[in-house]
């Protein structure tokens, strides 16, 4: 190169650089700002197909959104004033019109709605994709088979825009369960161009592709950092979204996503300690929703199977031992549903969960501790999940410290979250804290998986009871069939049941918390308890 | 000198051999069952073997061990079950981002270190002295964690000087075009000067946090290395000689104490590298510290076994690389040789 050229060149690339060079702020990046909602949450997604192998909760959230379904819940105002999902109205989301006949429903599908690719969206993708629910396994499977819909038969083409489900059985939970996360409608041409005979149902592709027609799509997702939404400009089957672009970044630290929201760089944040939550409430600066999880409760079981807690006189000692309004103080920080201290008198309702009438009292679980034999107490252990030590750490303190006084001598047993599943399913722990909250918000559904003989993973306790089962199976026929007597009185029955029999020990109602700017409106919650985007904005 | 590099590097190799044996046995003792985890929440047991089958962990042990070396054979690291990903492609567009941060927060901790341990030397027992002494404890001392949260508390959200700790880059900006993966040099080739501020002002704390951890070792080792070098006779032969005082430190002291100065920066790398995962929690930062600790807290193997693998090959690269150093620095090395 010569001289002369070097310098030209050098001159260019100066020039060149000059023109590239920033105003130290520039108006066009602060406008993308301002359309731009940036989520901070402590994890992310490892898959973005809801029918994934694994796909972690966070993974909910993109299916959430990034797919739609033949139908969704109304919404409803809480007194707080906020939207909360409304699980008996249902709306028509894909399907323009539904009618529910005595074994079947006929879903009519709008003729405007396409996919991101502007490809339209048929009843054969409709039918390729429930088919796909109920046949990859795992959970997507399980969960539709909550609803009574387990094989492919089941979903029948009627013409390019009306499906047929055929019900197996009368049960009040296939329509609502086809308005949750798993029903996702996707594109059956692009995911089969996609898949191969050892993937039939194109598994690989969709976990990191999305192939769906919902409000958003996925931009850029980098695994452990950032998943970056870019709204569905073409929208059909409900209001354009409000925000353009979601932001959702990685910040596992909680001090720093607390500092982030107030600082007000960052918009909205979920998983903050409860102590944060509540002294950010206190501080006003922010928009703190704190919602009960619906259908979930927080509970103390026992291993009814061994000695000592097969005794019901020791498992009633323990509902007294337990500091129920210390663990809502200085756990919670007052963020979670008292079910616990009902009135002597007060009726049970028809409704889970409510509270039971144990309440602290040191006295009457040492006089029952007596009566049952055990006058000078035992040792045991006592479990929980460090995925959740937040709170299950001082909850088990506080429960260790007093069950000692009526001579309990409990260890805490610390179980790393990724060993917590294998030792629940064992179902050898003596003691151990636990949650369960359910998408389909029914007692009887509640009830099934965690108190029926049929003894499901989260019968944690091993509980066997004919009565229990058998009410819990009337409440459950009588809904299908709208007996409102018979199911009343069922869902009192198992209710009773369990209070009297307390198998394991309801400590509260969880809340999920949610933190945003002041400018930020349109949080719902939704019975998964992630986020919506379609009604989030700025502004 | 031939004959000592390829007995080298067969060590290297039986190293790395054993390294793989030990990683997979080591995440198979781990508690934890990878199937039961990624079946979620709501698995029946059917479930739970359903994934398990899909996921090869119902074979016997030895036959997953073959499969795990012949994948490896291939350069297949296995798929990450937390992130979805191939581990090779998570560890790629991993390895960047840590190695970035810890690259610049050991140039800085040398920029302070090297010259503050040769003043200590030079000047033993007076106040820089001691004041080094002071700093260098006070470093280690505090846990990274701390440090960090605490430069992030005082300089982001009490002052309001650095950006926000969300990571590489502060959102309204994409990432420069992949070249070498880090984000400086990328922004340069790509001449957007912008991301180049935005992603040199995201380093700044991280790698200050890094920097003043990692001060320790390397002005301890400075100053105790020097002052050897200086009460030594030819250096009281410089002196004596009448050669300048700088003369003397710089060009014939120094020279002759910075092996055990590399060894130390050596170590202080692949330490700070492996080590750096509170410092990536703290800040968001996407690196490979903390993406091996989920994996970990996941029971997912592949990618805990790819990141120890990754980390055994650069410390053995390294210490090559050290090695080589030595007899660019100190012809007596090359002539042992």
């Amino acid at each position: 190169m010569k001289r002369r050229d070097f310098l030209k060149s050098a001159g260019a690339m100066a020039a060149s650089t000059a023109l590239t060079a920033p105003a130290v702020f520039s108006p066009a990046k602060a406008q993308s700002r301002a359309e731009t909602m940036l989520i901070v949450s402590e994890g992310g997604p490892n898959n973005i197909d809801i029918h994934g192998v694994g796909t972690n909760v966070p993974g909910y959230e993109v299916a959430w959104n990034c797919y739609s379904r033949l139908i969704s819940h109304e919404m409803k105002k809480l007194p707080n004033g906020v939207e909360y999902y409304d699980k008996d109205k249902f709306k028509p989301e894909l399907a323009e019109d539904m009618k529910i006949g005595d074994m079947s429903a006929t879903f009519k599908l709008r003729k405007d709605a396409t996919f991101h690719d502007g490809t339209k969206i048929t009843a054969k993708d409709v039918k390729w994709s429930l088919d796909r629910a109920v046949t990859v396994g795992g959970f997507p499977t399980f969960q539709m088979k909550a609803g009574s819909l387990e094989k492919p038969e089941q979903f029948v083409v009627v013409d390019d825009n009306t499906i047929r489900v055929d019900f197996l059985r009368k049960d009040r939970l296939t329509i609502p369960d086809l308005a949750v996360v798993v029903p996702v409608v996707m594109h059956s041409e692009l995911i089969k161009k996609n898949a191969d005979e050892k993937d039939p149902w194109g598994l690989n592709y969709t976990k990191q592709n999305i192939a769906g027609g919902g409000p958003y799509s996925v931009e850029k997702w980098t695994p452990g950092t950032e998943v970056i939404f870019a709204r569905n400009e073409n929208y059909k089957l409900g209001p354009l979204p409000k925000t353009k672009r979601i932001v959702w970044r990685i910040v596992p630290s909680a001090g720093n996503r607390r500092a982030l929201l107030e600082r007000g760089d960052a918009d909205i944040s979920y998983e903050l300690p409860n102590k944060d939550f509540v002294e950010l409430k206190a501080s006003g600066k922010l928009n703190i929703v704190s919602t009960p999880f619906s259908n979930g409760v927080q509970y103390l079981g026992m291993n009814v199977t061994k000695p000592p807690f097969d005794n019901v006189k020791v498992r009633q000692a323990v509902a007294y031992a337990v500091p129920y309004q210390k663990i809502m103080d200085a756990v919670l920080y007052g963020l979670g549903g008292k079910t616990f201290g009902a009135a002597a008198n007060k009726p049970t309702e028809v409704a889970w969960p409510q509270a039971h009438k144990y309440n602290s009292d040191i006295a009457k679980a040492k006089k029952l501790m007596a009566e049952a034999g055990y006058e000078n107490g035992f040792e045991t252990t006592l479990s929980f999940d460090l995925n959740f030590a937040g709170v299950n750490e001082p909850t088990c303190v506080l429960i260790q410290e007093s069950l000692a006084q009526i001579g309990i001598k409990t260890t805490i047993n610390k179980i790393p979250g990724a060993n917590w599943r294998t030792e629940l399913n064992k179902k050898v722990m003596p003691l151990y804290v636990n949650v369960f909250s359910g998408w389909l918000d029914y007692p009887e559904y509640f009830f099934f998986w965690c108190y029926h003989g049929a003894n499901s993973i989260f019968n944690t306790m091993s509980y066997q009871s004919k009565e229990m089962d058998a009410n819990i199976i009337a409440a459950r026929d009588a809904a299908a069939i709208n007996d409102k007597a018979t199911y009343d009185k069922s869902v009192k029955g198992f209710v009773d049941q369990a209070f009297a029999d307390v198998p394991r020990i309801p400590l509260y109602q969880p809340y999920s918390n949610v933190a945003m700017q002041k400018n930020v409106s349109g949080y719902q919650y939704w019975f998964h308890r992630r986020l919506d985007y379609r009604n989030l904005a700025k502004g | 000198m031939f004959l000592r590099m390829s007995r080298r590097l067969g060590i290297t190799l039986f190293s790395i051999a054993a390294v793989v044996c030990i990683t997979f046995a080591l995440t198979r003792l781990l508690p934890g069952d990878t199937a039961e985890y990624f079946a979620g929440p709501a698995a029946t047991k059917e479930a739970i073997q359903e994934v398990r089958v899909k996921l090869g962990l119902d074979k016997p042990k030895y036959e997953q061990f073959v499969h795990y070396v012949q994948d490896l054979s291939r350069g297949d690291f296995g798929q990450s079950l937390t992130t979805g990903q191939p581990v090779i492609r998570d560890l790629v567009s991993r390895l960047p981002a840590s190695a970035e941060l810890t690259l610049v927060g050991l140039i800085v901790s040398i920029l302070i270190a090297i010259p503050l341990g040769v003043l200590a030397a030079v000047k033993e027992g007076s106040l820089i002295d001691h004041a080094s002494r002071v700093v260098a404890t006070a470093g280690v001392s505090l846990p990274v964690f701390f440090t960090g949260l605490l430069l992030a508390y005082f300089f982001y959200f009490i002052l309001g000087w650095a950006p926000s700790p969300i990571g590489r880059l502060d959102i309204i900006y994409s990432a420069p075009p992949h070249v070498t993966g880090f984000y400086l040099i990328d922004s340069l080739i790509a001449r957007d000067l912008e991301v180049f501020w935005a992603s040199l002002k995201q380093l700044i704390l991280p790698a200050a946090t890094l920097a003043i951890f990692s001060l320790a070792p390397i002005t301890r080792m400075t100053r105790a290395s020097m002052l050897a070098v200086l009460s030594s006779d030819f250096v009281r032969t410089a002196r004596a000689s009448g050669l300048n005082t700088r003369k003397v430190i710089i060009t014939y002291a120094f020279r002759n104490a910075l092996l055990p100065v590399i060894t130390t920066l050596g170590m202080v790398f692949s330490f700070l590298l492996g080590a750096n995962v509170l410092v990536e929690k703290v800040f968001a930062w996407p690196g490979i510290g903390s993406y091996a600790v989920e994996a970990l807290i996941a029971s997912d193997f592949a990618p805990v076994q790819g990141f120890v693998l990754v980390m055994a090959i650069m410390y053995v690269l390294l210490n090559l690389m050290i090695d080589l150093l030595y007899g660019v620095i100190d012809p007596r090395v090359r002539m042992a040789a």
